[in-house]
């Protein structure tokens, strides 16, 4: 009872600074030009057909790179957990390098591959945004979402699922896709939700590289002419993929829970 | 870079040799990702910072991103502008982050605050510069409002295309970051170090300065360098805020890439970044014996 | 080992504890139904009851860590319900991993002193007096995680002793630790315990345990008292069908003129009261066997249904599927359950066949 009172404090200073810009920029993004306010700049979506594109283009990335983030980490992680739980504090500092290394740094050495090598790899591997923001945003992707799936197995009794499986007779491969996939599919979705959030929002790499089809960059094109345009799609994708996360929050919940009793 | 990803050699005990090189080469496609699609452009930006466009071997892009008046200043105010963000978004964050836990387990303010956190750890740039403009911009809405209350922010001073406006901003994806960092460790708290420091005769302040505190610290330490690492590469969010009037390394680098002016500037620019991943390395370093020195004492 | 003496000599040290009515609700459920019990100044009480039963509770009751929603605690006569945890001046040992990792033995068993502000130099001297006690006076300087379980439970010990508490309060210190340290550090805390002459409330799920070190036993059911007394009397006087269940293995046997008979009188029979290979008894089989060292433990099928016998573990004894002559009660009564006045008991078991 004595704590209370720094709780509140700390949660509604936190709810201050968090909401706040949010809520200008909810402010901004719904006024008209005639003064009032409206949805307009919300519509931009589907009627800006370069905007639309873009977010085609930038869906598909996050597709490409969440499949390739959970192929990497998921059987990393379990790999991890079950035979080599030494280096598992070392995997986790490599999770890490992502998030210090600047993404400039890494636009700055792609950039010097994309200008000074040829041959048909990196000719192939720079041809479309798609295949060439993909490989990279997968590193950027990797320390929450190796994050979201550890603590997910951390959950389950993963080394006796795997165990059960293999005693009655499924090999580690399917193992891991009938046993193990299931138990932890809210923190996967998690991991692959928070990809999402990561694609609809890098610009840094996109725009040294000079792919400029992604949505984000789409968006911040648009406010050069539409301040307003920009705003609300920012802001709804941010809203978007924070809601799906929640959502698959709520749900993991509520199938533990049932589980559980 | 590369030594940092390389799985050590086989744990001493229990696992006999042959299982472990087994064990390692599970590894191998994580690690080797990593070491192609991080690795592998870090390795272009250190052979560039140490060679003319012609590619001879030189140091003269070092000396000259090190001492250039106008590197320099970047190179100060990325690292005042990363550290105080670090710190104050490490101890906001920490104490956003006990004040959750402390709430009902699993409760929707948990849920809430932990799937926000992954958003806006990712959130910057453009997006965040703007939010900011509109909240606390000249004609923001909280300037508006503290300015009806009787504060009037720009008549203090305050400009959001500042240092300080700036930080305000980094802020905002600094605490989301350091509260998925430092859960963990403060879930690691057990309650019986609590009780048993209570049942000792110890108030609340003296479990945390004697007990909780030192548990934290190396948890607490290493999360604050990864929230440095992470103002210090933030690069979109500052030139989208104050369109490069305030000198950082990143926007000196992003300007040094693109520059036509001088012939130099590329490599200079590789330079830039290669000063940078010497300061990421030794963030890094730092990082890791923190890290070592906390799963020491994690009790299980 | 254990003190056979109804009542414990009170030491100078020993301070009476009591519970009075103690009520406990977490909503609609009662974790503690009305308690009232006494420990007597200086005896080691254990709180003997399944999982859930509200030992537990109230020890944490006792130690300030949660208040009671009617009724009182009172220690050495004072009334502390209202009394902070850090004020109540016990010492408690938790179940495990409660030593603080970044301190060392030393400094752990230090601690109390410390918030107490005694001085360096007497913190020293008692820490390592301390650590002498428990048998760790060479690892003073370990931290917690260079040491095994038993030795971080030997420094908690020593770190609750060290304020020198007026209640030593034990919350199952035991149950995370080996067979064989878990014997030894058992008879280790008794020593020490009797040495000290405190007060003790030892918590625990394991009959075993409670009887093997406790001056008394209060075995506890879905939060109210069963029976409190000594472990012989609890072990061959169960005051209620839950103690005789809970407390020991119980056969229930129907007898008439000294001999197991159908449709005799049911009389509660321990394993040990019972015998094999008796020429006239009942026909048995042996359904299990296993091996405990000095006795051997029998399950038999019988007309009269199943039957567990502790017989003296020697060769010849039959074997599993053996048929044998049937089991005997001894006439020696201390093994005999006294028959429950009035109460139904349940029927003996049924019969697997």
């Amino acid at each position: 009872m004595r704590g209370r009172r720094w709780r509140v404090v700390v949660l509604v200073l936190a709810a201050v600074y968090f909401l706040v810009p949010l809520l200008s920029a909810a402010e901004f993004s719904l006024r008209t030009p005639g003064g009032g306010y409206g949805v307009g700049n919300y519509l931009a979506i589907v009627t800006d057909e370069v905007l639309f594109t873009s977010l085609l283009t930038s869906l598909q990335i996050a597709v490409f790179t969440a499949v390739l983030v959970l192929v990497l980490v998921v059987p990393t992680a379990v790999w991890v957990r079950l035979r080599f739980p030494s280096v598992a504090g070392l995997l986790e500092s490599a999770t890490i390098l992502p998030i210090v290394v600047p993404p400039v740094v890494m636009a700055a050495g792609i950039a010097f591959v994309q200008a000074n090598l040829g041959g048909p790899v990196f000719r192939a591997l720079f041809a479309s945004s798609a295949t060439a923001l993909t490989p990279f945003y997968v590193v950027l992707a990797l320390p929450f979402a190796y994050r979201a799936v550890d603590n997910g197995l951390a959950a389950i009794p993963l080394r006796t699922l795997v165990e059960a499986a293999r005693n009655l007779g499924s090999s580690l491969a399917s193992a891991l896709l009938r046993v193990v996939l299931p138990a932890i599919r809210s923190a996967v979705l998690g991991a692959a939700f928070l990809t999402l959030a990561l694609v609809l929002g890098e610009i840094v790499i996109a725009r040294i590289l000079l792919y400029t089809d992604t949505f984000p960059i789409a968006v911040v094109e648009v406010g050069r002419s539409a301040a307003g345009v920009s705003v609300a799609l920012s802001l709804a994708s941010l809203v978007f993929t924070w809601v799906l996360l929640l959502l698959v929050s709520f749900a993991g919940g509520r199938r533990s829970r049932k589980a559980s009793s | 870079m590369s030594e940092l990803l390389e799985a050590p050699a086989a744990p001493p005990d229990r696992v006999r040799p042959t299982r472990s090189w087994g064990a390692a080469l599970g590894l191998l496609p994580f690690v080797g990702y990593l070491v192609v699609f991080l690795g592998g452009p870090l390795f272009f930006v250190i052979s560039g910072a140490l060679s003319t466009p012609e590619g001879q071997p030189t140091l003269d892009n070092l000396v000259a991103s090190v001492t250039s008046p106008q590197y320099q200043a970047a190179f100060v105010s990325s690292l005042v502008l990363s550290a105080v963000t670090a710190l104050v978004g490490a101890v906001f964050g920490a104490f956003l982050a006990q004040a959750v836990l402390t709430g009902r387990r699993d409760g929707p303010l948990q849920r809430i605050v932990s799937t926000a956190s992954g958003v806006l750890a990712y959130f910057g740039g453009v997006p965040l510069a703007f939010a900011f403009i509109a909240a606390l911009g000249q004609t923001g809405l909280a300037t508006a409002f503290l300015r009806g209350v009787g504060v009037d922010l720009y008549g203090l001073g305050f400009r959001i295309d500042s240092l300080t406006g700036l930080g305000l901003t980094y802020v905002y994806f600094q605490v989301p970051l350091m509260v998925i960092l430092i859960t963990p460790a403060l879930e690691g708290l057990l309650p019986q170090w609590r009780e048993a420091a209570e049942n000792l005769g110890a108030s609340a302040w003296a479990y945390w300065r004697h007990v909780a505190l030192p548990v934290l610290a190396p948890a607490f330490g290493g999360a604050t360098l990864v929230l440095f690492g992470n103002a210090f590469a933030a690069y979109a969010t500052a030139l989208a805020l104050t369109s490069g009037s305030i000198p950082l390394l990143p926007t000196a680098i992003a300007s040094a890439l693109s520059g036509n002016v001088l012939a130099n500037q590329q490599n200079v620019g590789l330079a830039l970044g290669f000063d940078m991943v010497v300061v990421i390395a030794v963030v890094m370093v730092g990082y890791l014996v923190l890290q070592r020195r906390a799963a020491r004492w994690s009790a299980r | 080992m254990t003190s056979t003496a109804d009542a414990p000599v009170a030491t100078e040290r020993g301070v009476a504890v009591e519970f009075r009515e103690l009520r406990r609700s977490y909503g609609n459920t009662h974790a503690l139904d009305g308690l009232s019990l006494a420990l007597r100044p200086g005896e080691l009480l254990a709180l003997l009851g399944p999982s859930g039963c509200g030992k537990t509770t109230a020890l944490r009751l006792l130690a300030g860590f949660d208040t009671p929603t009617s009724g009182e605690v009172l220690i050495g006569g004072r009334d502390v319900t209202g009394v902070p945890a850090a004020k109540r001046d016990t010492g408690m040992v938790f179940q495990a991993y409660s030593l603080f990792p970044t301190m060392t033995a030393a400094e752990n068993v230090a601690f109390g002193l410390r918030m107490r502000k005694v001085g360096p130099a007497e913190r020293k001297r008692r820490a390592d007096e301390l650590l002498q006690v428990v048998g760790l006076g060479e690892r003073g300087g370990s931290y917690p995680h260079e040491m095994s379980g038993g030795q971080q439970q030997r420094v908690a010990l020593a770190r609750a002793l060290a304020v020198s508490p007026s209640v030593l309060l034990l919350d199952e210190p035991l149950s995370a630790l080996d067979a064989r340290v878990r014997v030894q550090l058992r008879d280790e805390i008794r020593r020490v315990q009797l040495a000290e002459g405190i007060t003790t409330l030892f918590v625990t799920h394991d009959q075993s345990e409670a009887l093997a070190v406790a001056d008394r036993v209060a075995v506890l059911n879905a939060g109210k008292l069963e029976q409190v007394g000594t472990p012989q009397e609890v072990y061959a006087h169960p005051a209620t069908p839950f103690v005789a269940e809970f407390v020991g293995t119980t056969n229930h046997v129907p007898v008439a003129d000294g001999r197991i008979t159908p449709g005799g009188e049911t009389r509660q029979v321990r394993p040990e009261g019972l015998a094999v290979g008796v020429p006239d008894g009942l026909a048995a089989t042996v359904l299990t066997s296993t091996f405990l060292g000095p006795v051997t433990r029998l399950v038999l099928t019988t007309e009269v249904g199943e039957l567990v016998v502790d017989a003296t573990s020697r060769p010849g004894l039959p074997a599993i599927g053996d048929p044998t002559r049937s089991p005997w009660p001894r006439s020696d009564s201390r093994t005999q359950i006294q028959r429950l006045a009035g109460n139904g008991l349940r029927p003996p078991r049924e019969s697997l066949e």
